[in-house]
């Protein structure tokens, strides 16, 4: 019995961690929907993008971790400064629909860019962690965790204190939640619309960046890393989408769940549950809390 | 009782019999390549099939889905699990019953579309297509527990004839999607279409003047999810040639999305145009590829770049022509045709004011 409940605890604790993941491409989200009401499905594209290009740095030209990691975040401020100049600005009166629309065509770019800069075969990247059980943990709790998760926590713990700190404390944080609330009026009493799209597209770069080598370190930088950004979608939904927190919360739900039907009811499935798991149950969340945990109610007027 | 089928302007007649002689008697006189059969007028039949299926939900009723493989791919399996379980029901019967079971998926994953809209419909959609093919992959009865996992497809046998020759698929792909096309131009301009353009419009106001969402919604996602279902069959017994559920996954869901998108959401003839488009255009970059530059380009980097420049394209249709290229060709045609009057006729001069 109590070896059950370790491995229970050993599943949860892993799943949780895992989630943690999930909730690091989330963030990326969150932050350009908070700001400006677009929902950017060229994420994923831009953990791809962003950590290929640090890979890169790296193995091809030989540039030390920190430089490379500096030059790869730098990279992802231009691509927030061309999204901004060449699709933001002139879909600033389109419909939410259309732009969408034309982030999932970013997302092509970024993602064929990426390729035929830096080819299409899988890169290994380590980070010096490795992807298996702390001895430390496994020995005096019993339960195996990867060096990874607990890493990857830890970063994405850091990380959302940041940003919170920053949305609540600095002006820029101000500002920024002056034009989620209202772009238009923000823009008339003097808050630079352009400055703080730049500013939290580059945020969102950065964080993609974080999040890409996380996941990098653990499946390798190759092209599945898009699809498993998409899972990030359903985190988003039970988290609801303008909300930082909703977004750990939603990917610690996700992880743990999914980890824990794979693991109980999977078998009786053939297993490889997880592949639709999350989006089944985001469609359950849709249908008793549309707007998610933790997002504003949504009402449409005629 | 209400007229099933709506009167056709003389335009409309026109047009079809335009179409009709093109396809059925130019093409088969004039092209004699097998190549172009096989890699590019039957996939585009059976992709322009699916993509009018999107347009259906996406173009007409205004719900962003993403999972026309998934209901590709259970039209495929449907047949095939027909054609070898029930062979009594006949390769006609055997597409139009697949076609109804994967309207039954789309009905069940379409129900969110009540609550949700936008991308949070999307991310439900989504569960279609990972659900789907995860269910084929995984249980054994759908693939006839063939381990190898590529399963070949069935001959077409139709009364008895045997279609086997890449002219005769052709013939039964440009049938069934005439077929299909005609429908859907009826449905789009009678009374069923323009309770999707309401929903797609403005739901809530499309409700206060009493069309039912549930109905519109669900029927347009029943009926798009058959018109995919039924291209689903057709791709795999016609193009492919063969049924594994690693052909229908999540890209082949974002192209019939571009072909949707590109060619113009709203429009019939911008499904068949997005879907030339998308299928020809890595064609002639290939092309180039190896005749400009004698193939000093890796494959994959052309690959690379066509995505780009669809990325592109999306970018740039999105910001400068949201309607696609079926508006691009409407404008093309407006512009000669008043090129042409303003030259024949000198009567009528449009004001212009003087400074």
């Amino acid at each position: 019995m109590a070896n059950e409940l370790l491995f229970f605890m050993e599943v949860l604790v892993g799943g949780l961690l895992a989630g943690t993941m999930y909730s690091l491409v989330a963030l990326g989200f969150v932050l350009i929907f908070k700001a400006s009401a677009t929902f950017n499905f060229s994420q994923g594209a831009m953990v791809f993008f962003s950590v290929l290009a640090f890979c890169g740095f790296m193995q091809d030209f030989n540039i030390p971790f920190v430089l490379a990691f500096i030059l790869a975040a730098f990279l992802m401020v231009v691509v927030g400064l061309c999204t901004e100049r060449l699709v933001l600005r002139p879909l600033m009166n389109a419909s939410e629909d259309t732009v969408l629309m034309a982030t999932i065509g970013l997302g092509y770019v970024l993602e064929g860019l990426a390729q035929a800069a830096w080819g299409v075969e899988v890169r290994r990247l380590d980070l010096g962690i490795g992807d298996f059980p702390v001895p430390w943990i496994a020995d005096n709790l019993k339960l195996f965790i990867s060096a990874l998760d607990i890493t990857a926590g830890l970063v994405a713990a850091i990380m959302i204190i940041g940003l919170f700190l920053l949305f609540k404390y600095t002006k820029i944080g101000l500002g920024l939640r002056a034009v989620a609330d209202d772009a238009g009026a923000a823009s008339s009493i003097g808050i630079p619309l352009k400055h703080i799209m730049l500013l939290v597209w580059s945020a969102a770069g950065v964080v993609a960046l974080v999040a890409g080598m996380m996941w990098g370190a653990r499946a390798g930088v190759q092209f599945a890393l898009v699809d498993l950004a998409l899972k990030a979608l359903p985190v988003l939904i039970i988290g609801g989408f303008s909300s930082i927190p909703g977004a750990i919360i939603g990917g610690l739900i996700i992880g743990a769940v999914e980890k824990i039907l794979e693991v109980y009811i999977g078998p009786f499935f053939g297993g490889a549950i997880e592949g639709w798991a999350p989006y089944v149950l985001a469609i359950f969340f849709l249908l008793y809390r549309p707007e998610g945990l933790f997002g504003e109610k949504i009402i449409r007027r005629v | 009782m209400k007229p099933i089928f709506m009167t056709y302007t003389k335009k409309d007649l026109i047009n079809l019999a335009v179409c009709m002689v093109l396809s059925v008697l130019i093409i088969p006189t004039f092209i004699k390549t097998e190549y172009w059969y096989t890699s590019i007028l039957i996939p585009w039949l059976c992709l322009a099939l699916a993509t009018i299926g999107q347009q259906i939900v996406m173009g007409y009723t205004g719900q962003l889905a993403l999972g026309a493989a998934g209901f590709m791919a259970a039209g495929a399996f449907a047949m095939f699990n027909l054609i070898l379980r029930v062979p009594d029901l006949g390769f006609v019967g055997s597409l139009i019953v697949s076609g109804l079971i994967a309207a039954a998926f789309g009905i069940l994953f379409g129900l969110p579309s009540l609550k949700v809209r936008g991308i949070y419909l999307m991310v439900a959609t989504l569960a279609s297509q990972f659900f789907i093919i995860w269910m084929i992959d995984k249980f054994g009865w759908f693939k006839n527990y063939d381990s190898s996992g590529i399963i070949t497809a069935q001959d077409i046998v139709i009364l008895g004839k045997p279609f086997t020759t890449p002219l005769a698929m052709y013939f039964v792909c440009l049938a069934v999607t005439t077929i299909l096309t005609l429908l859907a131009m009826n449905m789009a301009r009678g009374s069923t279409g323009r309770n999707w353009m309401a929903v797609r419009d403005m739901d809530i106001a499309a409700e206060s003047m009493g069309v039912s969402l549930l109905r519109t919604k669900v029927q347009a996602f029943a009926i798009s999810a058959f018109y995919c279902g039924v291209a689903g069959a057709l791709f795999a017994f016609c193009y492919l040639k063969s049924l594994e559920p690693v052909a229908f996954d999540i890209k082949l869901s974002f192209k019939i999305l571009f072909m949707c998108i590109l060619g113009g959401l709203g429009t019939i003839n911008g499904a068949f145009i997005g879907a030339a488009f998308i299928l020809l255009f890595p064609v002639l970059l290939n092309a180039i590829g190896n005749n400009v530059f004698h193939g000093a380009i890796d494959a994959t980097i052309i690959s690379s770049i066509e995505q780009v420049i669809f990325g592109l394209l999306m970018i740039i249709f999105m910001i400068y022509e949201p309607l696609g290229m079926a508006k691009l060709w409407e404008n093309l045609k407006q512009s000669i045709r008043s090129k042409l009057s303003s030259s024949g006729i000198k009567g009528i001069k449009s004001p212009v004011l003087k400074k």
